[in-house]
């Protein structure tokens, strides 16, 4: 057991796990103040319930050896999963770090659904849903599943996280429907302050996220950090023209947008890219984010928080671009198409679209047969209402001078 | 008694407390609030799609004087509040028919 390994996984798993509440406000700042809690409870709410079962099962679904589809139960209830080494680690360390990811995953999808989906159906989808998806997905590809076999490289969650999670958004926004007001002018961001102020500490966590994927503190993990920090700010400068050219201001929300946009895009490459590949890699990430979120403005689908533009599109073009970009004189493991390996586009074209078919199909399932028992959706007047006082009991802004938080915004 | 109640720029706010306060008047109630008359809002990005924001913020302020007052209070809050664009906002009057102070029960009409 490596001391160093084990002191800068402890602190990148505590950076993971507070990335959840980052999350919250980054969510919580998008919406109507009528909304704030609830929206906010749907990351935090995450931390409890898929916490506790990645710990009873999860970690034992996604990383026991099991078959190339999924893990096995030798893990469950965390048999086996003590003090001893896992690499250079601990193993429950190992255990912990992973099962932050698994709780942020399942809370990014709450972004489609914001302002209307029921909460306890929120939570029964969620619990389901680490355990059928994520767990196998992430077994996949990190487990020792059939997508390692194939050569798919995802270095830390691209696509078991941000794919994952956006094609899931995408059937929950299309199965529980657009909230009633749905397109209208009055819905806007409440806080814009949180929302930079989420997008801040979710940079700050991403460090775990993507140099803690090294498992050690070794020099991949400081080419990871390396990358973290510059493809999203190339994403930033990229974004900011965008919406200086579209309409002539740079704007909070953009650039909030934009960073997570670069992070989510430099997931999958953190440790296999050079950083001038990374500045590359996030500078053409936001086009494809930016122009799917415009489109997705004008459309039917009230896929409120933009989750299938952020994370969807950002995680497929990270994962494709880190079929381009992969140095194997850096990251020791493969090649990229620049690099003489055009076949890695191909893998990891393959895994996403393999990610998708699941993803897609059994979000669509389980939501269904949730809905068979619980309403996906509150109410039409509790709607109105407000999701806090409706779901919660709780007004987020009680005595603000002149305005109540059952207000316009 | 009259109620003048006037609506306007939340900038001028301390200028019309000033005003007011120069000719004997000190108490009064403000609230935030949002409106507009003629004043065009403005146009707001999120995220790529464009929003028209009409109700406009203003501070609306309320005190009530004496009707001889009344005019000189007017004037005051006019000059005040004036700047000579669209949306300086609008001042009121209203009758008022008592006026009790709750700390001493003085009943005054």
């Amino acid at each position: 057991m490596n001391q160093a390994d084990t002191a800068w996984m402890l602190t990148s798993t505590a950076l993971v796990l507070l990335m959840t509440p980052a999350l919250a406000f980054f969510y919580g700042g998008l919406v109507r103040s009528k909304n704030a809690l609830n929206t906010m409870m749907m990351s935090f709410i995450s931390l409890g319930f898929v916490g506790v079962l990645w710990a009873v099962l999860g970690y034992s679904l996604a990383f026991s050896e099991g078959t190339n589809w999924v893990g096995g139960l030798s893990n469950a209830w965390l048999a086996g999963v003590g003090l001893e080494e896992n690499g250079t680690i601990p193993h429950l360390l190992f255990m912990a770090f992973q099962g932050t990811f698994c709780i942020i995953t399942a809370a990014l999808i709450s972004g489609a659904i914001v302002e209307r989906m029921r909460f306890s159906a929120y939570v029964a989808f969620i619990c389901l849903w680490a355990l059928a998806v994520y767990a196998p997905v992430a077994h996949w590809v990190w487990g020792g599943g059939w997508l390692a076999d194939l050569g798919a490289l995802d270095f830390a969650g691209g696509t078991v996280v941000h794919v994952n999670a956006a094609v899931a958004a995408l059937v929950a926004a299309i199965v529980v429907g657009k909230r009633q007001e749905y397109p209208s002018s009055s819905l806007l961001p409440h806080n814009v302050p949180f929302v930079l102020l989420g997008a801040g500490l979710l940079w700050f966590g991403w460090f775990g996220f993507n140099a803690g994927s090294a498992l050690g503190a070794n020099s991949i993990a400081g080419l990871a950090f390396v990358t973290t920090m510059l493809a999203p700010a190339a994403t930033l400068v990229v974004w900011s023209f965008l919406d200086m050219f579209r309409s002539g201001r740079p704007t909070a929300v953009g650039c909030a947008t934009a960073i997570v946009v670069g992070l989510v895009a430099v997931t999958p490459a953190a440790g296999f890219i050079s950083p001038m590949s990374a500045i590359l890699l996030g500078g053409l990430a936001a086009l494809p984010s930016y122009v799917i979120m415009a489109i997705r403005a004008r459309s039917a689908l009230d896929d409120s928080l933009d989750v299938v533009a952020a994370h969807g599109a950002g995680g497929v073009t990270g994962a494709l671009l880190t079929g381009v970009f992969a140095d194997m004189s850096l990251n020791g493991v493969a090649d990229g198409l620049l690099f003489g390996n055009p076949g890695q586009v191909g893998i990891q074209a393959a895994a996403v679209a393999a990610v998708i078919v699941y993803s897609g199909g059994m979000s669509f399932v389980l939501l269904k047969v949730i809905g068979l028992v619980i309403p996906l959706r509150t109410s039409e007047s509790d709607e109105s209402t407000g999701l806090d006082i409706t779901q919660h009991g709780e007004e987020a802004y009680m005595h603000v001078g002149g305005t109540s938080s059952r207000g316009h915004v | 008694m009259r109620l003048i109640k006037s609506i306007v720029r939340p900038n001028k706010v301390d200028d019309v407390k000033d005003a007011l306060a120069k000719i004997g008047i000190s108490g009064m109630t403000v609230t935030e609030v949002r409106g507009h008359g003629k004043q065009k809002g403005h146009t707001a990005i999120y995220r790529g799609k464009e929003y028209n924001v009409s109700l406009l913020p203003k501070m609306e302020m309320e005190v009530v004087v004496p009707d001889a007052m009344v005019d000189d209070a007017i004037k005051a809050i006019i000059e005040a509040a004036r700047t000579g664009e669209i949306g300086d906002g609008r001042v009121f009057v209203l009758p008022v028919l008592e006026s009790h102070r709750i700390r001493t029960g003085e009943k005054e009409s």
